[in-house]
């Protein structure tokens, strides 16, 4: 029928072996890495035959807290990838002076940035942030899971499989060389004809359903589904934050998806909505992916803004103050994050009124910020301050995101932008609130309610080496970039010319090893905590004096979470029910009502992935199969009409019974 | 690993860390506009220290002074709230923000790039009847174009203006985005293809400085920057003098050559330039088988030219940004001879009309 | 998509059980709202949203025809009238169904809906047809930005109605399947949002698109 040549094409379409870069040895070294470390993996499961509870247990799991754990897990591993990334760079830039052409070239170097940017965004802080939310809600507001347990464990391998589309760039064929935010023309497919904008345009649009979804989930979850007495302003602040930044996620993240179909649509079909050939305006793209960007940053420092509410009040052993204050301010935040988009291209030609309007706008978002900063300061006031690990993290927080955000309302001033857009200032900027508010605020809440995922505390020792690493390591490999800023250097350069420089990068190399040794006590930190853990066990449930539902069940939670559903009386719920004389009951308990597990999600997000790579690769024929599939199993799945059933009054006595005899050995 | 010694030489550099950022070319320029925009930056960020200061060294002191070791300090674990406290975190900052509020209206409308400069510097005023000196800036694929109007001399890669005389600057780019940034003179602006935008600036003392793209546009990136020299009037005489001895003409089809993506290149001059070639480059249509793009807006305002086959979509050798490969793309574009008598369209004489008042030379 | 249906009654507590549970921290068993209506509706907030920024990119770009065919040269009104009605008149049906629903009348839903369906099948229809129509005249998406706007656009909605259309026909089967059990009637009452959300969708589209095209 068809000649060897048709053939290839319609089932490979534009992949061909030229697209496997095995003449590049940083790749071929990391391809042997990955796959040996896969290998080793694959044996272990099948050695100690762990596939089965693998699938039954995680996989196809529904439970909102094994959901949350695969989303950090997911993150963790993205950040390894995100921060070699980082290193290459800050390498790169260290030795890449005058004669001297570094070790990347532009090729690689410009994908280098692009996907640092794109896994640090999408799918490290994004799955972080998610992850810690879906763990935490429902436990904080005493529900037994989320609203729509099976569209949880969807959207997870709706991110799950946009992260392994990003990495599949990596050996086989590029990633884009266009930046994070990918601006047409560039990204057009006359400026970019690979294949690596593609990989872009299709793992954000497979991970962007899963992140919409997850925000509708969470939304109807806090909306519906609180313990009976917690009203809204009862809420825990975590809680609240999370409520904000899901509002903000369903109402930012269907402007980022047009926004990408309208780009697809010019490389695809050829449309002329950003060329400007056939009246196309590119501007509408730069205003339309801002109207995403901008609310995005506030999705990812929102949640971490509670976890410091939480951590701060905890381990004060204090009430939070000034709580309406704070639920205002975030609410404030929420709202005017939408309004401040331009401040991100004020030197792309728009009026001086224009400009200054949106410069205050975005100076206004400090405010409110600065209220919040003042009311963890004044919780800290005349408390008793215990400094563990999630605290310290706090205080680096608090000091450190208030340079960010100082630096930030520079940035907000049109005609200082003028100078500092696009230099290395501007990168300093937003590590520093990226790193400095969302990756402290991830860190401190992982040391923090890792006790109630796993039974056992995190180890102190590391943490701590974890916490002085990554700080010291971010203020010496940022603080750099702020003065190279200030002496005209811009960003994304793979080479420079004035040797004078060079001393600067090198600083801030050395920073980012530090970071390195930071991260690298982080997994070590995991590792002596799993090997210590029966010192470190806690049988409480509670081993902070936590003021929050989420301590008042035993660590890890049953499925269930609670056995019986707690009634709220106060903000800090579990703080009242201890202090007005709380017993554990022991007997008498109910069956429950639970969703069960379903391969469904997997599937239907298995699929897509198989879409979006072939779509990547414009192997029409396996698209239209793998969604022929994705579309008949979505149908099937609405047929299963038994999604739950009862976890039987015997088998809670026998969970409860179980940890009532842990209680009184311990 | 030679970690050591970039370790002390990274210590010996501490100190320099905070000088540093005094004594750059952003905080230290050299146009009238840079000056200002570096003024604006201290100012800004002595209001903000008003309020960080207190904020890091009250976030320290309370760390230590209620550390739980501390029995002696007080502790009132249920006191949650002050509403005078409350007007003070919310009002103080609110403060700070309405006076960099005014700051920050005023500073955007003074120093507006679009606004004729109205001084000098900060002791002279604009001469009357000084004229700025203008130049036409393309952002080509991966380097810079410079026109000089008056002068009828394009260089690439070079840029010279006298000390004291005011630059309009008018930027576009051929096909991706750049930036237009030369940090001692003034802040950038963007240069985008199809539009135009303007700078006003003014340098203030002789010296050759760095000018780049800020904005990244591909490949050769890295390698997209200038010269440029603040130069005494004889200065510039000279330097015009230099370009217009070049053999060199910038006509149509040498636009369209140097157009082609090329990287790391050289400085050329060019001692002619064909008349209003910046107007075809913003319009698209210095290839005069495009039809341009004011033109074509024209022809839209009036609602088009009805069904037709004016769309050429041949296809077209390019190179990626990597300049690596090259493959065959279809360009589309509208045929500027769809207005010719003889093709007849729907709003024919409209169109006719239109196109004698828009089309290039 | 639905959360765990709540058929509680089987679970009556015992008079004793009762006590054990505290009155002031625990309910014996709570079972909080069913989310699926809010959480379809907020979906539906950010497909319009959707619709939105190709509302906005139709603003800016919907009359830059380069050169070429404009609405007004394009648009063949009395069709997208046909269209309309079409559209509207199904969303009226629709309306009939979650009636008959409320009566417990599996025939009439049945019929009701299945002449949703068909309505819905022929704006799809006509709406090809006319793309076909616009394709063949040389106007196709690639012509200009005002087209490729109009096209995105007008397509987005036709999905829609098209993804509609095969929830329809499902739901039906799933009705015949299980009758009107909670699940069934939750799912009709998602559908009938999603049918008129489309609805007023194309009220904005009739409007702004073809009406407004055609006057400039």
């Amino acid at each position: 029928m068809f000649a060897q040549s048709d053939l290839q094409t319609l089932l490979l379409g534009r992949l061909t072996l030229d697209a496997i870069p095995y003449h590049e040895p940083i790749l071929v070294a990391t391809f042997a890495m990955v796959a040996l470390g896969g290998l080793t993996v694959f044996s272990l499961l099948t050695w100690f035959k762990l596939w089965g509870p693998l699938w039954t247990d995680w996989v196809t799991s529904i439970d909102h807290k094994k959901i949350g754990i695969m989303y950090i897990v997911l993150a963790l591993v993205m950040l390894m990838r995100g921060f070699a990334d980082a290193v290459m760079m800050r390498a790169q830039q260290a030795i890449s002076f005058g004669d001297n052409a570094g070790f990347l070239p532009p090729h690689h170097y410009d994908q280098l940035f692009t996907v640092h940017g794109v896994i640090m965004i999408f799918f490290v802080a994004m799955p972080l942030v998610t992850g810690l939310m879906n763990f935490v809600v429902p436990l904080q507001i005493g529900a037994r899971d989320v609203a729509f347990p099976f569209l949880n464990n969807f959207s997870f391998w709706m991110t799950a499989m946009g992260a392994m589309l990003v990495m599949a760039s990596l050996f086989i064929g590029e990633f884009g060389k266009t930046g994070w935010l990918a601006y047409p023309p560039l990204s057009g497919i006359v400026a970019s004809p690979d294949v690596g904008v593609d990989y872009y345009i299709w793992s954000l649009q497979i991970a962007g359903v899963g992140t919409l979804l997850s925000g509708v989930n969470l939304i109807a979850t806090i909306v519906k589904m609180r313990a009976p007495g917690m009203t809204m302003m009862r809420m825990p602040i975590f809680t609240w934050t999370a409520l904000c930044t899901n509002v903000l996620i369903v109402a930012a993240f269907p402007v980022l998806t047009a926004v990408l179909a309208l780009l697809s649509m010019d490389r695809y079909l050829g449309t002329a909505f950003f060329s400007n050939d056939l009246g196309g305006n590119a501007m509408m793209y730069v205003n339309l992916i801002w109207i995403w960007g901008h609310p995005e940053v506030y999705i990812l420092i929102l949640p971490a803004f509670g976890v410091f509410s939480e951590i701060v009040s905890t381990f004060c052993s204090k009430r939070l103050f000034g709580y309406s204050s704070m639920v205002y301010a975030t609410v404030v935040i929420t709202i005017l994050s939408y309004l401040v988009w331009l401040h991100h291209f004020f030197t792309m030609g728009s009026g001086a009124s224009v400009n200054s309007f949106f410069g205050i706008t975005t100076m206004i978002i400090s405010i409110p910020t600065g209220a919040k900063i003042f009311n963890w300061l004044f919780t800290m006031y005349r408390g008793r301050i215990r400094f563990e690990v999630p605290m310290l993290w706090t205080i680096g927080f608090m000091i450190t995101f208030v340079i960010g955000g100082m630096t930030g309302v520079l940035l907000a001033v049109p005609s200082a932008d003028f100078v500092l857009h696009n230099s290395l200032f501007l990168i300093a900027h937003f590590h520093n609130v990226i790193i400095g508010g969302v990756v402290f605020g991830m860190f401190a809440g992982i040391n923090y309610w890792f006790p109630k995922a796993f039974g056992y505390k995190l180890d102190e020792f590391w943490g701590k080496m974890s916490f002085w690493f990554w700080t010291i390591g971010f203020y010496v490999a940022f603080m750099p970039l702020y003065v190279l800023g200030l002496m005209g250097v811009t960003r994304r350069l793979s080479h420079f010319d004035d040797p004078s420089l060079q001393i600067w990068f090198q600083i801030a190399f050395v920073g980012a090893l530090l970071i390195a040794v930071g991260i690298g006590s982080f997994v070590v930190q995991l590792a002596v905590s799993y090997v210590r853990r029966e010192a470190l066990r806690d049988v409480t449930g509670d081993p902070w004096g936590g003021r929050t539902l989420e301590w008042a069940t035993s660590s890890p939670p049953p499925a269930y979470n609670f056995a019986f559903t707690p009634r709220v009386h106060d903000t800090d719920a579990w703080a009242d029910m201890k202090a007005s004389g709380y017993t554990r009951p022991l007997g008498g308990f109910v069956p429950i009502h639970m969703p069960k597990n379903t391969p469904a999600g997997f599937v239907i997000a298995a699929m897509s992935a198989v879409l979006g790579f072939a779509l990547i690769w414009h192997m029409w024929l396996i698209a239209g199969l793998s969604f022929m599939t994705m579309m008949t199993t979505i149908i099937a799945h609405t047929f299963n009409y038994k999604r739950d059933f009862y976890i039987p009054a015997e088998d809670v006595t026998r969970t409860e019974d179980a940890r009532t005899r842990l209680m009184t050995n311990a | 690993m030679k970690l050591f010694p970039v370790l002390s030489r990274g210590l010996r550099a501490l100190p320099l860390l905070m000088l540093g950022g005094c004594n750059t070319v952003v905080m230290h320029a050299s146009g009238d506009i840079a000056v200002q925009q570096g003024k604006l930056i201290l100012v800004a960020t002595y209001l903000m220290l008003l309020i960080i200061v207190p904020v890091i060294a009250l976030t320290i002191l309370f760390a230590w002074r209620y550390r739980a070791s501390n029995t002696k300090a007080t502790y009132t674990p249920d006191w949650d709230h002050s509403t005078q406290l409350e007007l003070v975190i919310w009002g103080a900052p609110l403060l700070i923000i309405i006076a960099l509020g005014l700051v920050t209206w005023i500073s955007t409308h003074t120093l507006d790039p679009y606004q004729p400069l109205r001084r000098l510097d900060a002791e002279r005023d604009l001469p009357a009847g000084v004229q700025p000196l203008e130049v036409e800036v393309v952002a080509l694929d991966w380097k810079w174009l410079f026109i000089y109007p008056e002068q009828g001399i394009a260089t690439v890669n070079d840029l010279a203006a006298p000390v004291d005389r005011p630059i309009r600057f008018h930027i576009t780019a051929s096909t991706v985005m750049n930036s237009f940034y030369i940090p001692a003179l003034a802040g950038q602006i963007y240069a985008m293809p199809g539009m135009q935008t303007t700078l006003s600036a003014v340098i203030n003392k002789a010296g050759d400085y760095d000018g780049m793209s800020a904005n990244y546009s591909g490949g050769g990136f890295s390698n997209m920057r200038f010269k440029f020299h603040g130069v005494d009037q004889a200065g510039f005489n000279a330097w015009v003098a230099q370009a217009k001895a070049s053999p060199l003409a910038l006509d149509r089809p040498a636009y369209l050559a140097l157009e082609q993506p090329s990287k790391k290149v050289p400085v050329q001059r060019f001692g002619t330039v064909t008349e209003k070639l910046f107007d075809a480059v913003v319009n698209r249509c210095v290839d005069t088988s495009h039809m341009c793009m004011n033109q074509m807006m024209a022809i839209d305002e009036q609602g088009g030219m009805g069904r037709n086959d004016s769309v050429a979509r041949p296809q077209v050798l390019v190179s990626d940004p990597s300049g690596e490969q090259n493959r065959l793309l279809t360009k589309p574009y509208v045929r500027a001879d769809v207005c010719a008598p003889e093709k007849g369209g729907l709003r024919q004489a409209a169109a006719q009309q239109v196109a004698a008042s828009h089309l290039p030379n | 998509m639905n959360a765990p249906t709540l058929e509680f009654a089987a679970v009556a507590p015992e008079p004793a059980l009762q006590q054990t549970a505290s009155k002031q921290f625990h309910v014996l068993e709570h079972h909080p709202e069913n989310g699926t209506l809010l959480g379809f509706w907020l979906y539906l907030m950010s497909d319009c949203l959707i619709f939105a920024c190709l509302f906005a990119t139709y603003a800016v770009l919907g009359h830059s025809y380069a050169a070429g065919p404009s609405g007004k040269d394009l648009f063949d009104l009395p069709l997208v009238a046909v269209n309309t009605s079409l559209l509207l008149l199904s969303s009226i049906t629709y309306g009939f169904a979650m009636l008959t629903m409320q009566q417990k009348q599996m025939r009439a839903t049945l019929i009701w809906l299945a002449v949703t369906g068909v309505l819905g099948a022929g704006f799809v229809t006509l709406e090809l047809t006319e793309f076909a129509h616009l394709i063949q005249e040389g106007a196709g998406p690639q012509r200009s930005a005002f087209l490729s706007s109009f096209f995105t656009l007008v397509g987005t909605h036709g999905l829609h109605v098209t993804c509609g259309l095969i929830w329809l026909v499902t739901l039906m089967v799933q009705l015949g399947m299980h009758g009107f059990s909670e699940a069934n009637q939750r799912r009709l009452q998602c559908l009938s949002m999603f049918w008129h959300f489309l609805d007023v969708i194309w009220i904005g589209v009739f409007t702004f698109v073809y009406l407004m095209g055609s006057m400039a």
